[in-house]
């Protein structure tokens, strides 16, 4: 039983990384049907700038707000980081080639990927680094009987859910949201509304990243080690995710996520850790045998 | 027959297009095309499938590029704005095919065609247009909550067309409204076009194959051939024109000479 507990903790906090490089996946599949490999890179990149607030100075952020003050203001910072860097990427990476087609697009993303990744190398070095135990909050909330979660846990948890329904409830339930609805489904159409798709690109290249700097910088305060590459394997994950839920739509990557993170951290805990990966795209597969547009593909189709 | 800028004047034209030339690479859709629409009008363009309608309407809307020639909205040349800022100036395209965004819902759908002058007319305004276009098309009101891909074609047509009609445009670009329909609902959508034209004085630019049905309506006709205006004139006068009846009304045959 408190294994099941601990485990289920643990699924959610993982699940909510995976949700939330998710979400980043989907909106950007959704507008520019890109699949952004550089996204896990916007992951990793997150938690190196967290990283690198909480160092700075010897641990001057933590010692002048307090070490939750600490927390949000690496938080914040890495989310206008990615949110800038995001950006950036977009224009220098993507906007050039969108005339192309797809496939350039999709070469740019990987050269975006390893471009990031490597700067990261560079600057950080390749060794692993860890989040400064002077910087993450300890102590931890009895639930029952022996069964503890840490703040950060739940922080993590409740932040990460947090922000996804904010973003949800813009994308689902505001004007502005039927608008990147709307691009998304029929970018000719939609500039004849009035859109303009430079908003919208704005909209999904800055939300998306400063979501997965968000994961980022959780999964340093969570776990403490970073490393460069550990983008890559979140980024798989979040995209197994991703195509679980049924790409494009944002409560498809939320369900993806939290699903993936939970059947890992139960595989892990009652079967086997190192099968876990081979469990989880198992399951993959065998949602994309039954339901090939994932588990909320899109639910009507258009008539002609 | 003179030359349409010999004809009439230009200074009542809401919508006038001079010498358009658009080209797909290297290949010319539109090769000087000129026609206008004075205040109030309805003007039908005519012609096969491949005469380049569409491309005519997409090309007023920004969608296309111009190669040479203008598109004047109230005198404003508008090939100087981006694409997304025409929705704003009082002119609104109906694409063909309908192009419902078909995971929103009706009222969604209605809501983002209002997009473009949500600045320029507050929320009851629009929501007084809305009522009204729920008036033209009641079977709107009852599937509001329905997801516009979920809806029949004639359904989806109508609401294409009070997405169209909810920024109050001064004039309709309007892109084969029958296409696909059963006959009823084509007597339906053009009696609601027609209405349209007359309560609301909206000018309309409908493009359309359907040729009888579409001069019922127009005051003025164009018909468009690979790329040319061939013929233009009043409705009345191109419904009686030989070249009109054997090619496009389907009526009279062309004696063998």
């Amino acid at each position: 039983m408190q294994l099941l507990l601990e485990q289920l903790t643990n699924g959610l906090t993982i699940g909510s990384f995976y949700a939330l490089v998710a979400m980043g996946y989907s909106m950007v599949y959704g507008v520019m049907k890109l699949i952004n490999f550089a996204h896990g890179d916007f992951f990793t990149l997150g938690s190196y700038i967290g990283y690198a607030i909480l160092v700075f100075g010897s641990g001057w952020v933590t010692r002048t707000f307090g070490i939750w003050g600490g927390v949000v203001v690496a938080l914040i910072g890495a989310m206008i980081g990615l949110g800038v860097g995001g950006l950036i990427v977009e224009r220098v990476a993507y906007s050039p080639v969108y005339k192309a087609g797809r496939l350039p697009l999709v070469v740019s993303a990987l050269g975006a990927s390893i471009f990031i990744s490597n700067g990261i190398m560079a600057i950080w070095s390749p060794r692993f680094q860890a989040y400064p135990q002077t910087s993450i909050p300890t102590g931890s909330l009895l639930l029952f009987g022996d069964v503890h979660i840490t703040y950060i846990k739940l922080v993590t948890i409740i932040v990460s859910w947090a922000l996804m329904g904010l973003i949800y409830y813009v994308v689902e339930k505001t004007l502005f949201g039927s608008a990147v609805r709307a691009t998304a489904l029929d970018r000719e159409t939609a500039t004849l509304m009035g859109i303009n798709f430079q908003t919208i690109i704005l909209f999904v290249f800055s939300v998306g990243p400063a979501l997965g700097a968000l994961a980022g910088v959780f999964a340093g305060l969570n776990y403490s080690r970073i490393i460069f590459t550990m983008g890559w394997g979140y980024g798989l994950k979040a995209f197994t995710a991703t195509i679980m839920g049924g790409i494009g739509n944002i409560p498809g990557a939320m369900i993806g996520g939290i699903l993936l993170g939970l059947l890992e951290a139960l595989f892990e805990g009652f079967v086997s850790g190192q099968w876990k990966n081979v469990f989880v795209f198992l399951i993959l597969i065998i949602i994309l045998i039954v339901r090939p547009t994932g588990l909320i593909g899109e639910k009507v189709a258009e008539k002609v | 027959m003179k030359p349409i800028w010999e004809r009439r004047n230009n200074i009542d034209a809401l919508l006038s297009v001079e010498n358009l030339v658009v080209a797909y690479g290297a290949v010319e859709a539109l090769k000087g095309v000129s026609l206008e629409i004075p205040v109030g009008d309805v003007v039908a363009v005519l012609g096969a499938n491949g005469a380049g309608k569409t491309t005519l309407l997409k090309t007023i809307s920004g969608l296309m590029p111009i190669k040479s020639g203008s598109v004047r909205l109230m005198g404003d040349d508008i090939g100087k704005y981006q694409p997304f800022k025409l929705a704003g100036l009082g002119m609104s395209h109906i694409p063909e095919g309908r192009k419902v965004f078909a995971t929103l819902t009706v009222e969604e759908n209605l809501n983002i065609g209002a997009w473009g002058v949500r600045k320029q007319l507050n929320p009851r305004q629009i929501q007084e247009t809305k009522e009204w276009i729920f008036t033209l098309f009641p079977i709107l009101k009852t599937r509001r909550r329905q997801l516009a891909g979920t809806l029949s074609g004639g359904e989806q047509q109508m609401l294409a067309i009070g997405r169209g009609l909810i920024c109050k445009p001064k004039i309709l670009l309007l892109d084969e409204p029958s296409l696909g329909l059963a006959p009823i609902l084509v007597q339906e959508i053009f009696k609601v076009i027609k209405q349209i034209h007359e309560e609301e004085k909206v000018s309309i630019l409908l493009v359309e194959q359907n040729a009888r049905k579409a001069l019922s309506i127009a005051d003025y006709g164009y018909i468009l051939e690979t790329g040319k205006i061939v013929i233009n004139g009043p409705a009345v006068e191109l419904k009686e024109n030989e070249h009109v009846k054997a090619a496009y009304l389907g009526g009279a045959r062309l004696k063998p000479q």
